[in-house]
């Protein structure tokens, strides 16, 4: 019992990035308003955002900045720092995030003007015509 | 500046063309043109002199370029083996052949906002040059999306209904990146690297050969770089994409994207997980061939049944991805060779079909099988070009299309994996009928109109413009070049790209 | 659709799981992603670039190629944005309507703005500055400047955040943005050594290499808070008209 809670608890990072994530996945599938899927597409790299932060942590440390002055210098304890690596990929994928955010909304408001809609189901019948 | 700079400028030229274009390229058109081809000229011949180099000393192992002098894993590196420079000099080359060709069409097409276009274009360019020169898991991720941007940004140039379209390549194709990235994230947390190779060193510890979240990586990742190529059944976007968009957007994007898509794949598959991990641990051969033989089928079927020009194209563009995929499954080295040849192969005749047809279109204004009517006595070189394509897709030596199919043929038999020979075969009669009945319809005149007329001879010859004809021109000469020197390009480059293992 | 959605979240669903598994417990300080490369950025960069924020250092030193293309991605993704919609003839209904004339009523937002915009900008500069020493950098500090002029944007109105920042600056201090992050690159190459090796500034600036690269990363810092700046307000002008660039939300 106790194995199953530490299991559960240890690892809460990973449920929490995988249940946003598949929510994610199921508005950009499922969803029939296109600004729901592009939420839904936000979701999604939030959850991926997440879990590399997730990776990042280390028990018991502190930010990756160095404490340091002039003059005073001693060795560095790599366990008192968090990896710094994840949160600079992050850095990365907010970008593309943001970006490619942009560039759908942006499409979107084409498709209003031309379809008149946002609905998928009405783009396609008026494609169909 | 010394030899092994190329291989950045490779990358560097399009991405400062693209700068430069959108800082002047509004003064003239013709600057932002210039500027684009001299750009992308640079980058070409840079791939000239790194494949050479490649090539010069393939038995040593590949070359490698630490940018910022940072040794990797620490900093990231280019590495350039046999196999990407191959798929270097293609996209350079492509890009060029389609960069000179869109003179008239994008002046046609987008004629506000060129430079802007062209901006893009170079760096769709750049994107795809530096996804097939990295050797860093991440960076690869990077420059995937700065191809996927710009080519967002020129699918959605063909106005009306190619929004639509657009939006729905934009939601499957942040799907495809945020798999790949998620089972990088998978590998990274497990080896704590991005380098590819050194990823490809810890690949082999017993622990991690079968830890089921490496297995989960693999699978993310590999349906990941499917949904970006299209590969069956995933290719729901491809066709309504590329058939919507303008004229040079679908002769640059159709013959690059998904051809960078399959090579991400195999370098997936034996540069960052191993021959052994990739063919025996997953067990997923047989499977996968099969998926691609369904992809030749449905491709080729779904090719059938157009009567726009450019979608029965895009059609046979998904019908190749499963040749590509099925070859690099087979699990032999005449498939995977056939795979790495058809990259090149397939870039070359899609290229010129696309460019072939755009010139047509860019003539009649039509797009359907009919604007093919007579089109051997009015542009008799576009239509001599259509024909080289045309037959290489069919597979007739002495074009590259032919060799390719040989190879694939042989790996299919080798395997004893008779469904792909048979979806093979399938494709290459199912082109036969296409091409052919486009080069029928292609051989006859207007009869109707022209007896209406009364008259029979007076056949005006309109050929488009030199500056579309020379590069389908070259791209043609290609084909049969390519073709010729076949055994040069397998003996001399792709044996060397096969992972140790599998030798010819 | 729906069916199919809920079988693909099931599958994937059950492979994560599966897969998580596997994976080290949250936090743990053995885990092979807190022990390789990570711990050797942790030790060695201080004594490599004189960079005391690791983020930074790892971010425009180590990967700066990675960063580079970022700043591309952000440019590429303003330029995508107005291609696709500044195209249009004006005859298509307007996505967004246009607000009730209300005069004076924006009179408490306006004030507020004029006060904040000046602190925030002041502040931008600061964590672009500072990005060596503490969280921030040049990504940071350019959404800081870009919000600053959003805000402008969105209390008065687009033309006048447009007659504070002309259009043709916008998009010529984008590309410039990354103009100035490759040059900073190329004169390394030029220099004779690889593509953003800023220990090649050295010379050419008569410092220790140690401080040449401190001295490189602020300065593409710099070009990509620029580039992100601008972009960022690009981006708003367009969304919020249309690509009317008139007066917006």
């Amino acid at each position: 019992m106790e194995d199953l809670f530490n299991y559960i608890i240890g690892r809460y990072n990973y449920w929490a990035a995988i249940i946003l994530l598949l929510i994610g996945l199921y508005g950009m599938i499922a969803k029939n308003n296109l600004l729901k899927k592009v939420i839904g597409m936000t979701i999604f790299q939030a959850a991926i955002i997440l879990f590399y932060v997730s990776i990042g942590d280390k028990r018991g440390a502190t930010i990756p900045i160095l404490d340091h002055g002039h003059g005073t210098h001693q060795a560095i304890e790599a366990a008192a720092y968090a990896n710094p690596l994840p949160h600079v990929l992050m850095l990365t994928a907010i970008v593309v995030g943001v970006s490619t955010l942009g560039v759908a909304l942006a499409i979107l408001q084409k498709i209003y003007r031309v379809h008149g809609t946002i609905e998928e189901d009405e783009i396609l019948e008026t494609i169909d015509q | 500046m010394s030899l092994e700079q190329h291989a950045i400028i490779i990358i560097l030229a399009p991405l400062l063309g693209a700068l430069v274009i959108s800082l002047i390229g509004g003064l003239h058109r013709r600057v932002a043109y210039l500027t684009l081809v001299a750009a992308l000229a640079v980058s070409f011949s840079s791939t000239i002199a790194t494949l050479s180099q490649v090539a010069a000393r393939a038995a040593e192992g590949p070359l490698h370029y630490f940018l910022g002098d940072w040794q990797p894993p620490y900093g990231i590196e280019l590495v350039i083996d046999p196999l990407n420079a191959l798929v270097l000099t293609m996209v350079a080359g492509v890009s060029l052949l389609v960069a000179i060709y869109s003179k008239e069409t994008v002046r046609r097409e987008s004629p506000d906002r060129l430079h802007h276009y062209y901006t893009l274009f170079a760096l769709l360019v750049a994107g795809l040059l530096g996804i097939t020169a990295t050797g860093d898991i991440f960076n690869l991720y990077v420059l995937t999306e700065i191809a996927a941007l710009a080519s967002y940004a020129l699918l959605a140039s063909g106005r009306g209904f190619a929004y639509y379209a657009t939006f729905k390549y934009i939601i499957m194709g942040t799907i495809g990146a945020c798999f790949y990235l998620l089972g990088v994230g998978y590998l990274y947390i497990k080896t704590g690297t991005l380098n590819m190779a050194e990823m490809q060193a810890f690949m082999t510890r017993p622990a991690l050969l079968h830890s089921e979240s490496i297995r989960v990586a693999f699978i993310l990742i590999m349906v990941g770089l499917w949904i970006k190529m299209a590969f069956f059944p995933l290719h729901g976007w491809l066709p309504n994409a590329y058939t919507r968009t303008s004229t040079t957007t679908s002769c640059l994007v159709a013959p690059l994207m998904t051809k960078v898509s399959v090579y991400v794949m195999i370098r997936v598959m034996f540069g960052v997980f191993t021959l052994p991990y990739a063919y025996h641990v997953m067990g997923w051969n047989t499977a996968v061939v099969w998926l691609a033989s369904l992809a030749i089928v449905a491709g080729s079927i779904g090719a059938l049944a157009q009567t726009n020009l450019k979608r029965m194209l895009t059609y046979i563009i998904v019908a190749e991805v499963g040749y590509m995929v099925g070859g690099a499954w087979l699990g032999n080295a005449a498939g995977l060779t056939g795979a790495i040849y058809h990259i090149i192969s397939d870039g070359l005749m899609t290229a010129c079909l696309f460019m072939a047809v755009g010139a047509i279109t860019f003539k009649t204004g039509e797009i359907n099988l009919e604007a093919m009517r007579g089109v051997f006595r009015r542009m008799p070189v576009t239509a001599a070009i259509f024909v080289v394509g045309g037959l290489a897709m069919i597979g007739i030596p002495p074009t590259c299309g032919f060799f390719s199919k040989w190879y694939l043929l042989s790996g299919g038999l080798a395997a004893g994996h008779y469904g792909f020979v048979v979806a093979l075969l399938f494709s290459s009669l199912v082109n036969a009928v296409l091409f052919f009945r486009l080069f029928e319809i292609g051989y006859y005149p207007l009869f109707d109109a022209q007896s209406e007329a009364g008259q029979h001879d007076k056949v005006v010859v309109a050929e488009a413009p030199l500056s579309m004809l020379v590069p389908m021109l070259i791209t043609a000469a290609m084909i049969l070049v390519v073709g010729l020197y076949t055994s040069r390009i397998v003996s001399g480059l792709i044996e060397y790209a096969l992972p140790a293992g599998l030798k010819l | 659709m729906k069916k199919t959605a809920l079988i693909i979240i099931a599958v994937l669903g059950i492979l994560l799981l599966r897969a998580a598994e596997d994976l080290p417990s949250w936090g743990d300080p053995q885990s092979p992603a807190s022990v390789h490369l990570s711990n050797y950025y942790l030790e060695e960069s201080y004594e490599e670039t004189s960079v005391p924020n690791i983020v930074t250092a790892v971010l425009a030193d180590y990967r700066s190629y990675d960063t580079l293309f970022e700043t591309v991605v952000i440019f590429c993704a303003g330029i995508t944005v107005l291609l696709i919609l500044r195209r249009t003839p004006r005859r298509w209904p307007k996505v967004i309507s246009p607000r009730p004339n209300r005069p004076g009523a924006d009179i408490i937002l306006q004030t507020a703005a004029r006060l904040l915009v000046p602190m925030m900008q002041l502040f931008a500069l600061y964590v672009v500055a500072h990005g060596h020493h503490s969280p921030g950098g040049g990504f940071q500090g350019g959404v800081i400047l870009g919000a600053s002029l959003i805000l402008l944007a969105l209390s008065y109105d687009i033309e006048m955040a447009l007659h504070r920042f002309k259009e043709k600056f916008v998009l010529l201090f984008s590309a410039g943005g990354v103009l100035l992050y490759a040059a900073i690159g190329l004169v390394c190459l030029y220099l004779g050594r690889n593509f953003l090796a800023y220990g090649a500034w050295a010379d050419l600036l008569g410092i220790s290499e140690l401080a040449a690269h401190s001295h490189g990363m602020l300065g593409v810092e710099i070009g990509v808070a620029i580039t992100v700046l601008c972009i960022m307000f690009s981006l708003y002008i367009d969304l919020a008209s249309g690509g009317d660039l008139d007066e917006g939300l």
